[in-house]
């Protein structure tokens, strides 16, 4: 283990070691915070959150998006929920029940302390978002709504019809204009962090590139704050926006902060399947509809052929002739298996041949046992806006014909490692939100990407911030002038100049598509040694075809979207790589990494505890060296290891 | 799918634009509107670089410059005119929701950015939209810091006033009203975010200030007034209803007669 990976949990029970943690941390009086500068690179929930809270505490705050406004992050796609033990409806939930669920959903590979933090502040959160006018589902009494998620057996989910995320981030934007409104953010809007900065090894500043003009900028501060999210955009193909880049977080891992747990990508069961080779992203149907939706396949093959050949339609086949996987394999859970598992589930049934549309990748999610029981009106009230969604995209009405879905790319659980206080190893540099690894282990379960995103934001890292700002008081303000800057600087030049220099044949877009189909073919849904030898080899070639035949057009002094991408593939060809090699490394399967050489009988993940209760943690040693593996061990001493099991 | 695209083509803020004409082929119509453009876009660095270009015609062969992001129409990043309409010829979608099969083979589509003077170009289709950043800095939230809040069940709301409120906050900001509107008022956009807050407790209490500080931002940043047409309405994506308008502006005289 190296000597930075400290994970700085803290003594004592369980229950007790956040408020422990917090009585005993350093604050910032209220006149140091005025002079101290926090750089906030991100607007989702976890960004406007963190920069809306460090900005009412006093700190002078600057937070930088690469859209034209704080609210188009994309957070704001998240669709089903928000989790929190509320315990509202009754149905015996607790901050310990939510804290079990997301240790065994993540299949046993996430930090006890951190998650069990998690699932104490959730429910100030619910608070924190009504208070600020955020319109979730209510009862006729009033009183607010819960609904159900994957892999919890009971209702947790706050929402707001099919928009939660939207909700909640307007509700954080909304926090953070009036935080600019009195002066204490600065907002830098189409802006793009390039490069970390750090003097003496710790993090001061960072280089942006004003996405208007190409303008390259310094910004000092006294700490840095990464909160960009995932990089599922490393399979092109996925339900990322499509400028949702891992790039900031990864020139932080290339100046020396440590990446967690690289391979944990989350393949989400339910998105609108693939149409075509021109397809530039895909379209999640949220999780919530398995409240409501069943998952099958026709029984017979000779339904299938017909189906695909559209000589009958699926509401066509009777019910003796369906099969509802998901409730015949796990009847404990049925069709609210937790998401790795669904996906599973339907590539079993779609290798087996029973996929139901021309490409034989789709499985069914179908409304009518629901609509014949509630009515039609009760589902369009619940999902009314992704009833619409769907017949948009694929011009059919799932009211009358079941909706086609298959697994796509969804959520990285894996991120920059962060120890108790979301600090990486990096003095100054912290991450938050999904762009660290620390909640999820290896699957993150529904409804809990926006809890950790307002946790990390408004309720932890404002504490844990200033326990490290405590000791930089006396600190003067960063010289934008120190040579550490200038460094910085060149070297981003010189790599944009290198771009435009390539002038091969092929547009980023080429390289990218090519990127996406390695990950999908063999650091997907199910991966095994020979595969991701493969893939490491394949994407070796790629990145040196990309850095030989690329062309950029245009220049970098101007609005250039293709010099952005560029930037951007050129690192994912970078994660790709590491993503396949931490894969190859860790033999065994859990939450969403399958090793096909790991599982059991009946196709189940296979764990090894003995050998991989571990976060793998990635130290980068330098261009065209191999980088570092680092081990932090995982210690279980409030929960039993289990087996997964979802049937019973 | 054959196409003939008229797209507007503009440098710079400060340069003169005007419409290039470019063919796209073998489209298929189960690609959505940006698919097309990204195919489009395919094209012309491949013809930017290629000496022998089918499309020598045209003046601009750089990518057309066009803003998009999460690409299932919640992120309100999307914009343009297409044949003259915000968000296209099908209703309540955005853009990037609109597809090709609403279109026919042959069809000549003409692509403008969004025009307003609030919203000024800043390359080809892509404008300048933080205005609508600024109008909602001057007010749009309840004046809560972080913490210290009651427990969420202690404020009851009537159910169909938090519908009400959720129909108003399901505005993404696109600007679609604002384009739209003969006057380039921002009427819609503005009491969306009013309207959903008034429908609330929390937000109620200091509903006039909001108001007033909205509207006045709304002025002093050079958008028009609203006269009533209800285009802001037709062309809204989400079918935000001007019935928060009116609501707007009985917060907003309120407001006044307190002064």
């Amino acid at each position: 283990m190296s000597e930075k990976l400290i994970s700085k949990i803290p003594e004592g029970p369980l229950s007790s070691k956040w408020t422990e943690h917090k009585a005993h941390i350093r604050v910032v009086s209220p006149g140091n915070k005025r002079k101290l500068d926090i750089i906030v690179i991100g607007t989702g929930l976890g960004g406007a959150s963190a920069a809306a809270s460090l900005g009412e505490l006093g700190y002078n705050v600057k937070v930088f998006c690469i859209s034209d406004s704080p609210r188009r992050a994309h957070s704001i796609a998240a669709q089903g929920g928000i989790n929190a033990a509320k315990n509202y409806p009754n149905d015996n939930d607790s901050v310990y029940r939510l804290f079990y669920d997301t240790i065994k959903g993540g299949d046993y590979r996430s930090r006890e302390a951190n998650v069990y933090r998690l699932a104490e502040v959730s429910n100030l959160i619910i608070d924190q978002c009504v208070a600020q006018g955020v319109p979730f589902a209510r009862e006729y009494g009033g009183l607010l709504d819960n609904r159900s998620f994957g892999g919890a057996q009971v209702s947790r989910t706050f929402y707001a019809r099919g928009q939660t995320g939207q909700q909640l981030l307007l509700g954080a934007y909304a926090a953070l204009n009036r935080q600019i409104h009195l002066g204490s953010v600065k907002s830098y809007t189409r802006h793009e962090m390039l490069d970390l900065v750090l003097i003496d090894g710790e993090a001061k500043g960072i280089i942006a590139r004003n996405l208007v003009t190409g303008e390259i900028e310094r910004h000092g501060a006294h700490a840095v704050v990464i909160a960009t999210g995932g990089y599922g955009n490393v399979f092109f193909l996925s339900t990322n926006a499509m400028n949702s880049n891992g790039s900031a977080a990864w020139q932080c891992y290339k100046k020396g902060a440590f990446f967690g747990n690289p391979c944990f990508a989350q393949i989400h069961p339910t998105c609108i399947p693939v149409h075509g080779e021109q397809q530039s992203k895909l379209t999640l149907m949220s999780e919530s509809l398995r409240n409501d939706g069943r998952i099958w396949v026709p029984k017979k093959k000779e339904d299938v052929e017909k189906i695909r050949a559209k000589k009958i339609m699926a509401s066509q086949i009777p019910e003796v002739d369906r099969d509802y996987y998901l409730e015949r394999r796990y009847p404990a859970f049925g069709n609210l298996v937790p998401r790795d598992v669904a996906s599973r589930a339907a590539k079993e049934r779609c290798d087996a041949g029973f996929g139901v549309n021309e490409t034989g990748l789709a499985v069914f999610l179908d409304f009518k046992t629901s609509i014949e029981r509630l009515g039609k009106h009760v589902i369009a009230e619940r999902y009314g806006n992704l009833f619409q969604m769907y017949e948009k995209i694929t011009d059919v009405d799932p009211y009358k014909e079941p909706m086609m879905i298959y697994p796509a790319i969804h959520y990285t659980m894996g991120g920059i490692w962060v120890d108790y206080n979301l600090q990486t190893t990096i003095p100054g540099l912290f991450a938050i939100g999904e762009a660290n690894f620390s909640d999820h282990g290896g699957n993150r379960l529904g409804a809990s990407a926006l809890m950790q995103g307002l946790a990390d934001g408004y309720f932890i890292l404002p504490y844990t911030i200033g326990d490290f700002l405590a000791g930089k008081i006396q600190a003067p303000k960063t010289d934008i002038n120190h040579p550490a800057f200038a460094e910085a600087e060149k070297a981003v030049n010189e790599k944009i100049t290198k771009l435009f220099a390539v002038k091969g044949k092929e547009p980023v877009d080429y390289f990218h598509k090519k990127l996406g189909h390695i990950m999908w073919d063999y650091v997907g849904m199910a991966r095994n040694e020979k595969g991701l030898e493969k893939a490491i080899n394949e994407i070796r070639e790629l990145r040196s075809e990309f850095w030989k035949n690329v062309y950029v057009p245009g220049e970098n002094s101007e609005f250039n979207q293709e010099v952005e991408k560029a930037l951007r593939v050129a690192d994912f060809i970078e994660m790709g790589e590491l993503m396949a090699m931490d894969a190859l490394l860790r033999r065994e399967s859990c939450g969403g990494h399958f090793r096909e050489e790991m599982q059991t009988e009946d196709g189940e993940t296979l764990r090894d505890d003995e050998n991989y209760m571990y976060v793998s943690t990635w130290e980068y040693t330098g261009e065209g060296k191999e980088p570092v593996k680092h081990k932090e061990p995982l210690k279980y001493e409030n929960i039993k290891i289990a087996t997964r099991n979802y049937k019973d | 799918m054959d196409l003939t695209l008229k797209v507007w083509r503009q440098k710079s803020a400060k340069e003169k634009g005007c419409f290039e004409t470019y063919k796209v082929s073998n489209i298929s119509p189960d690609s959505s509107f940006l698919e097309m453009m990204d195919i489009l876009n395919e094209q012309l660095i491949r013809e930017g670089n290629d000496p022998v270009a089918v499309n020598k015609g045209c003046k601009s062969t750089d990518p057309v410059a066009f803003d998009h992001d999460c690409r299932e129409g919640i992120c309100g990043m999307c914009s343009l005119y297409i044949n003259g309409r915000p968000h296209g010829p099908d209703n309540e979608v955005t853009t990037c929701q609109l597809h090709m099969r609403k279109f026919k083979d042959g069809d000549t589509i003409t692509i403008e950015p969004w025009r307003s003077a609030g919203m000024p170009v800043i390359r080809d289709l892509v404008v300048n939209r933080g205005a609508l950043d600024l109008i909602l800095q001057a007010g749009g939230y309840v004046s809560v810091n972080t913490g210290g809040v009651p427990d969420a069940n202690s404020i009851p709301i009537p159910r169909d006033s938090a519908e009400e409120s959720m129909d108003a906050a399901a505005c993404v900001g696109c600007g679609a009203c604002i384009a739209t509107c003969k006057n380039g008022s921002a009427m819609l956009f503005v009491s969306a975010r009013v309207s959903s807050l008034a429908l609330l407790p929390q937000g109620k209490i200091e509903g006039a200030r909001r108001a007033k500080a909205m509207v006045a931002k709304m002025d002093e940043l050079g958008f028009g007034a609203c006269t009533n047409t209800r285009a802001c309405e037709m062309e809204c994506p989400k079918s935000i209803s001007v019935a928060h308008i009116a609501r707007l502006n009985r917060e907003f005289l309120l407001a006044k007669l307190k002064d």
